[in-house]
């Protein structure tokens, strides 16, 4: 229902956005990676002067087993306000929650009781697949024509993936995004830079590939994704696709600099087939066309191979595995999990073409498994992986699953699911909140987190 | 000129001014091309194409009207044009959320003079002026010179007005307001937009 003035969690730039007040909740996507019991929306309490501080407050199962939530997003967000297509008064109330593996796509309330939101509409695979002509549905994001849904596989599980597009007020599904697609066939996130009418999408790819872990032929034959794909955002046309080289396997996660005025943004690669290592590159601007700098490589650690899970005991190596990447809101601090090794990572990247390392924490790790202040002398496994900015650049919460079939090839006794936060100083430095560690249920594993109200990797802004 | 002659004017002239004020018409659109392109200049440029793309949007209407209004009996046009705007209120609260987008921040002149063409079409706005004309094309006996001359008239009070607005209201805040404002000020102007339509509607049903 429309309101009488804008919703109070839009803001017109990213700079006005950096004074919003802290978020309370968190929203953490929870699934069980037997596909036993239910996946949930797990709410945990981030408000420092709570009694529950650092507690699951609020738990939302699904309807059904199996569906292996992942990534979600809000119906409605800044880029309601644009000038060029203005939905001011609609309300970010809604959680967009898809299942990967089951293609369903649940609907929270989360307004009446932000605790214990409540599901409104349940969209089954079959529905999903017959309006959108996709499956596997992953990256949401809120956008000038509605809610933008990025699927990894088309109606019969295969190639191509793509983007469909959700109304952001019914929820029905309004059809296929692109119009002409050019050489595109594999598909992980998508996202834009709103000044420059662009879309932006990565790679993973094809659900055969990956339900049942990571493929090692796939693999090493660098067949798994390594392009970045340009569009024009309103034509809905493809307009240049951009090869980082089968060896750098995995392009994941899109940061556009937030600021719409700026024509960059960062994205990673998981591992180099050359040596282990993990990748960041930036992409920008030059001329008429989009061009990729690989900015930041990070190495493989020497290990034990008595140490090593199977697949990576030939190598004698940890991969640093960078599977996530967040981007302040001002654009200046990058966020980078290393999966493998356990680090994670703060980089100045004022500069986006000579990133500068500002600060790491270790926690968990293939190796290393290091532990957490609250978490006592504990052996921690699983390491970050989903990482979520505050809107002030002040706090990060990561958790540390990647995917359920995958977890176990890199952490072979499964992982014991948690959540911890860092406080970030605002001239650069990254550290522990010692009170905060979520020990996430035994039967559940965490995976993406949202923040109430918004975050840094929920939004994206029209006006400098 | 007396009151009564004055009135459909004023309309026309009171309806640019609404318009204007609606940052949905034009004035933010303008404010965020200067601030991309760090050039009042370039909020000024914005005006132009987008006035000429209202105008032609609402000159269409007029001039159906003024055409339908030379061969149909007026009791018959005000019922026929009260019916559409209802019509068209209730598809614009029901769907106006779910427009295509098709001009971004890019734009040129061209993509902005399509903008707002699009924008006032969907918007309903001329439909909105249509109680003011049907009275002006009563007093004319065919559709000819005349006809086209008042519509063109019109059009122009209408936009010239709505171009002023929509030029202060960018300037202003593109100097010295910043957007900050939006966030607690930008009332509903869909709720009140759809609320003219329906009241335009009735008046037109009631006088037919």
């Amino acid at each position: 229902m429309a309101t009488w003035r804008p919703d109070p969690t839009f803001y017109p730039s990213p700079r006005m956005a950096m004074k919003a007040p802290a978020e309370t909740l968190a929203y953490v996507a929870s699934f069980d990676p037997t596909r036993l019991v239910p996946d949930a929306i797990s709410v945990v309490d981030v408000d420092p002067g709570s009694s529950t501080y650092s507690q699951m407050v609020g738990t939302v199962p699904m309807p059904n087993a199996g569906d292996e939530l992942h990534h979600f997003g809000w119906n409605a967000c800044s880029s309601c306000l644009c000038p060029n297509a203005p939905h001011p008064h609609s309300e970010r109330r809604y959680l967009i929650v898809p299942g990967l593996r089951s293609s369903r796509i649940h609907i929270l309330d989360a307004k009446a009781n932000p605790r214990e939101p409540k599901i409104v509409r349940v969209l089954e695979p079959a529905e999903v697949a017959e309006r959108s002509g996709y499956t596997r549905p992953h990256t949401i994001h809120c956008g000038p024509e509605g809610i933008y849904v990025a699927a990894l596989a088309n109606a019969a599980g295969d190639a191509p993936g793509g983007v469909f597009l959700m109304d952001h007020e019914s929820f029905d599904i309004r059809g296929r995004w692109e119009i002409d697609r050019g050489p595109q066939r594999l598909a992980y996130d998508v996202w834009w830079h709103l000044g420059y009418d662009t879309m932006v999408t990565s790679e993973w790819g094809l659900p055969a590939t990956f339900e049942n872990g990571l493929d090692p032929e796939v693999l090493l034959g660098g067949r798994y994704g390594h392009k970045l794909h340009f569009w024009d955002l309103h034509a809905r046309r493809h307009t240049q696709e951009i090869d980082f080289g089968a060896e750098n396997q995995l392009v994941f996660e899109l940061r556009p600099a937030h600021d719409p005025t700026k024509a960059f943004g960062f994205v990673n690669s998981v591992i180099s087939l050359k040596d282990l290592s993990a990748s960041i590159w930036t992409w920008y601007r030059e001329g008429d066309a989009w061009a990729v700098r690989k900015v930041i490589e990070i190495p493989a650690e020497a290990a034990d191979p008595e140490a090593l899970p199977p697949m990576l005991k030939g190598f004698a190596a940890v991969p640093p595995l960078v599977t996530d990447i967040d981007l302040s809101m001002d654009d200046r601090f990058l966020y980078v999990s290393c999966w493998g090794t356990g680090d994670l990572r703060q980089y100045d990247v004022s500069d986006p073409f000579a990133p500068k390392l500002t600060g790491t924490v270790r926690i968990g790790g293939i190796v290393s498994r290091a532990s957490h202040p609250k978490a006592g002398k504990d052996a921690l496994n699983g390491g970050p992986q989903m990482v979520e900015v505050s809107r002030d650049g002040r706090r990060v919460y990561f958790t540390n699953s990647l995917y359920g079939a995958i977890d176990e090839q890199f952490y072979p006794e499964g992982i014991d699911g948690w959540m911890v936060k860092l406080d970030a100083d605002p001239a650069g430095g990254i550290a522990f909140d010692r009170d905060f560690f979520v020990a996430w249920p035994k039967t559940h594993r965490p995976h993406q987190v949202r923040l109430e109200g918004g975050d840094c990797s929920s939004d994206s802004y029209c006006y400098p | 000129m007396t009151l009564q002659t004055a009135w459909p004017w004023l309309t026309f002239a009171g309806l640019g001014l609404f318009h204007g004020l609606n940052p949905a018409m034009g004035w933010l659109f303008a404010v965020a091309l200067g601030l991309h392109r760090h050039s009042r200049r370039a909020v000024l440029l914005a005006l132009p194409p987008m006035a000429a793309g209202h105008a032609l949007s609402i000159w269409l209407v007029a001039a159906s009207v003024m055409a339908v209004g030379a061969v149909v009996n007026a009791p018959a046009i005000h019922l026929a044009a009260g019916s559409i705007l209802m019509v068209w209120a209730g598809y614009h609260w029901l769907y106006g959320h779910r427009h295509r987008v098709r001009v971004g921040m890019t734009a040129g002149i061209g993509g902005l003079a399509v903008w707002s063409f699009l924008m006032a079409t969907a918007h309903g706005a001329g439909l909105m002026l249509v109680p003011a004309l049907v009275p002006l094309c009563a007093s004319l006996p065919t559709v000819g010179r005349a006809s086209l001359l008042v519509s063109l008239a019109a059009v122009a009070v209408h936009t010239l007005t709505m171009l002023v607005a929509t030029g202060l209201i960018a300037v202003v805040v593109y100097e010295w307001l910043g957007l900050a404002f939006l966030r607690r000020s930008w009332i509903n102007f869909d709720l009140l937009w759809t609320g003219a339509l329906v009241a335009t509607g009735l008046v037109l049903i009631i006088t037919a």
